[in-house]
């Protein structure tokens, strides 16, 4: 009753005007720079963040959470109407949301999205609120053996349940890790991988290079090519009553994808150094793994946008639980809203929730009210986003490669980044017309500087011995089931050829 | 698509080659003490990578998979044209960055592609060509405080107008 008391305190004061104002404006600043593609909530949280100085903290803190919130329902749009993942957390929205665009059904794609981003953010909110101290303990004990099984099972669900080629699926793979590494060897600080002795390769490749070259540019290249000039123009219509009928189909075909992304998300969240992005890869593919249709998944199977939509909100509010009680931020994003509570003059840590009443429980119940105004400004926009996907071709076309330019210019501020967008979007074409699968190689862009620093400790820990990976009680069932995974394909294959020799 | 595939995963498996041989500036096995070396994440990748072009181009052989199978070209006339036109436009545009300002190559780009590959009227195109970079200007250097690049020094007369009104 007393967590109910505090929450009942905490709604209030995040509905007072001050506060209810500033969710407003965060939510609508939040969805429009989550769909800019380049810009993500962490541009967002850290441009924003000296405003905030203009308010009471617990105004401030609102007003952060509340963009953190629209830019996770954001990501999606450009995930779904120009094919370019906007954050990395919107990678996995594209794999579905993208083809259903293409069948004429944005809308549906886009409803399922926004009400399986409110669902996984209610029940994240609610297990924040019954579990926070208790599930930051279990964080706790995820070390680097455990950290690194979760990376595994991520690869491990992209080649096992892949209906692609293997060898181009473990290919790709390698090749995000391999592009992930440049740069700087994390541990030792050595440069490493200065491809062709370019400086421009110490700063690293940053994800939204491959992403926006591979979506934006690629991608865009091979439908003009494939279309022959004509491409088929799905006019999608949108009128309330098809809002409706989609809200509907979202709920009967995106349940089960929604239900996994919220609870999946959310712990994947609450892991120091995890986050988002790979909550919402994991849940698309444990989605995928558990559907009747799995071979469904890629061409436009709601389920496939609900689960990552609804797994990066979960994620969202789950990271910001070590944040509030250890002080460990979960994400980039919790990471400056940690530098702002500092700068405030807040300490965050278990002490948090005893002195600081008020703020911690204002907090989180605008949480709540933030998710329900995220949905409801999501929903009144979509048909402006649908109204987007009814220009001609030849309009949106280059507003997809400007777009695809300057935003990845606003993030990377550097032309040489720019120069190897261009380069890697025309190799994915060429690479897409021989069927190599592209997702995976973004997916390993994103987890390769976690998981290899996971690696490299678990394997000192453990003095070379890799066993270390199969004796810890959490870090053992994971490996092994990402092992079964990884070698499913053989398996299949001998047993199809056994079954043909008994033929 | 039967001689792109194999030439492609040649030409893959030469640059996991190149990736294993660069890996190999910093230490790729165990240190003592230190765990594994800083090479030797990259360098084992870069080998299953090289694998794996063994695998795509053992499957070619075998033609098991839909490239190997097929006769067509990798691009016929309108391929190659579309991606002179379209993939170079592109590059053209980028390179227009340092000179003409990041707005102004988004003009002439918008220009070239609405007008001609779109074929749209001239109000279209030019409406597109002023109006976007206009509002990504207020947006970007307005809003956000993102400077994009202004170009060579011809352009300062504008962007002194445009900076005069933002700030």
């Amino acid at each position: 009753m007393d967590i109910l008391a505090l929450l009942a305190d905490g709604m209030l004061l995040a509905l007072q005007p001050l506060n209810l104002t500033m969710i407003v404006i965060g939510v609508s600043v939040g969805l429009l720079i989550g769909a800019m593609p380049g810009l993500g909530s962490v541009n967002g949280v850290a441009i924003l963040l000296p405003v905030t100085f203009l308010v009471p903290p617990n105004s401030a803190i609102i007003f952060l959470a509340a963009i953190y919130y629209g830019a996770m329902y954001g990501g999606a749009i450009s995930s779904v109407t120009l094919g370019i993942p906007g954050a990395s957390t919107a990678v996995a929205t594209t794999f579905d949301g993208r083809p259903l665009a293409r069948q004429g059904r944005a809308s549906l794609a886009l409803v399922t999205a926004a009400l399986a981003s409110f669902v996984g953010g209610t029940i994240a909110n609610m297990l924040f609120t019954l579990f926070a101290p208790a599930l930051a303990s279990v964080a706790l004990s995820f070390g680097p053996p455990e950290v690194f099984a979760l990376m595994l099972l991520a690869f491990a669900t992209f080649v096992g349940l892949g209906g692609d080629d293997i060898p181009k699926t473990i290919f790709s793979i390698c090749f995000g890790l391999v592009l992930g590494a440049v740069g700087f060897d994390q541990i030792s600080g050595a440069p490493r991988l200065v491809l062709f002795e370019m400086n421009g390769f110490l700063q690293g490749i940053g994800f939204l290079v491959l992403a926006i070259g591979v979506y934006g540019i690629g991608e865009m290249l091979w439908t003009i090519e494939q279309s022959r000039g004509e491409v088929s123009k799905t006019t999608p219509k949108m009128t309330v009553k098809g809002m409706a009928a989609d809200a509907k189909e979202a709920t009967k075909r995106g349940w089960k994808g929604t239900f996994v992304g919220s609870f999946l998300g959310f712990f994947v969240g609450v892991l120091p150094a995890a986050g988002a992005t790979p909550g919402s890869l994991m849940s698309y593919g444990v989605a995928k793994m558990i559907s009747r249709k799995p071979e469904t998944f890629g061409q436009g199977n709601p389920d496939g946008v609900a689960a990552p939509e609804a797994a990066n909100n979960s994620a969202s509010t789950g990271s910001m639980l070590p944040m509030l009680t250890l002080g460990i931020p979960g994400s980039p994003t919790t990471a400056i809203l940690l530098g702002g509570m500092v700068i405030w003059g807040l300490v965050p840590g278990p002490r948090l929730f005893v002195d600081e009443t008020e703020f911690v429980w204002g907090l989180i119940g605008s949480f709540y009210v933030s998710n329900a105004a995220a949905v409801l400004i999501n929903l009144a926009f979509i048909p402006l986003f649908i109204w987007m996907l009814r220009m001609p071709f030849t309009v949106l076309a280059p507003m997809i490669f400007v777009l695809s330019i300057v935003g990845g210019y606003a993030a990377t501020r550097d032309m040489f980044d720019i120069w190897l967008m261009v380069i890697f979007g025309i190799g994915a074409f060429f690479l897409r017309k021989f069927d190599y699968p592209l997702a995976p190689a973004v997916l390993a862009i994103v987890l390769g500087p976690i998981a290899e620093p996971t690696l490299r400790q678990s394997l000192l820990l453990s003095s070379g011995d890799p066993s270390i990976f199969f004796t810890r009680p959490i870090a053992g069932p994971i490996t092994v089931i990402a092992l079964i995974l990884i070698f499913l394909p053989a398996f299949k294959l001998l047993r199809r050829r056994r079954t043909a020799d008994q033929v | 698509m039967r001689n792109g595939e194999i030439v492609t995963a040649g030409i893959l498996a030469l640059f996991s080659l190149y990736l294993m041989w660069k890996s190999t500036e910093l230490p790729v096995g165990y240190i003592a003490g230190q765990g594994p070396g800083g090479g030797a994440w990259p360098f084992w990748l870069s080998l299953i990578m090289l694998l794996c072009c063994g695998m795509i181009a053992f499957n070619w052989w075998r033609g098991t998979s839909p490239p190997s199978q097929s006769t067509e070209p990798v691009l016929d006339a309108h391929g190659w044209r579309m991606l002179i036109m379209v993939g170079g436009g592109i590059v053209v545009f980028v390179g227009l960055v340092n000179i003409i300002s990041m707005y102004g190559a988004v003009a002439v780009f918008l220009l070239y592609y609405v007008k001609y590959l779109g074929r749209h009227g001239w109000g279209l195109s030019l409406a597109l060509a002023l109006i976007t970079p206009l509002v990504f200007f207020f947006f970007f250097e307005g809003a956000m405080r993102i400077t994009m690049p202004t170009g060579m020094p011809f352009t300062d007369p504008v962007f002194d107008i445009l900076y005069e009104i933002i700030y």
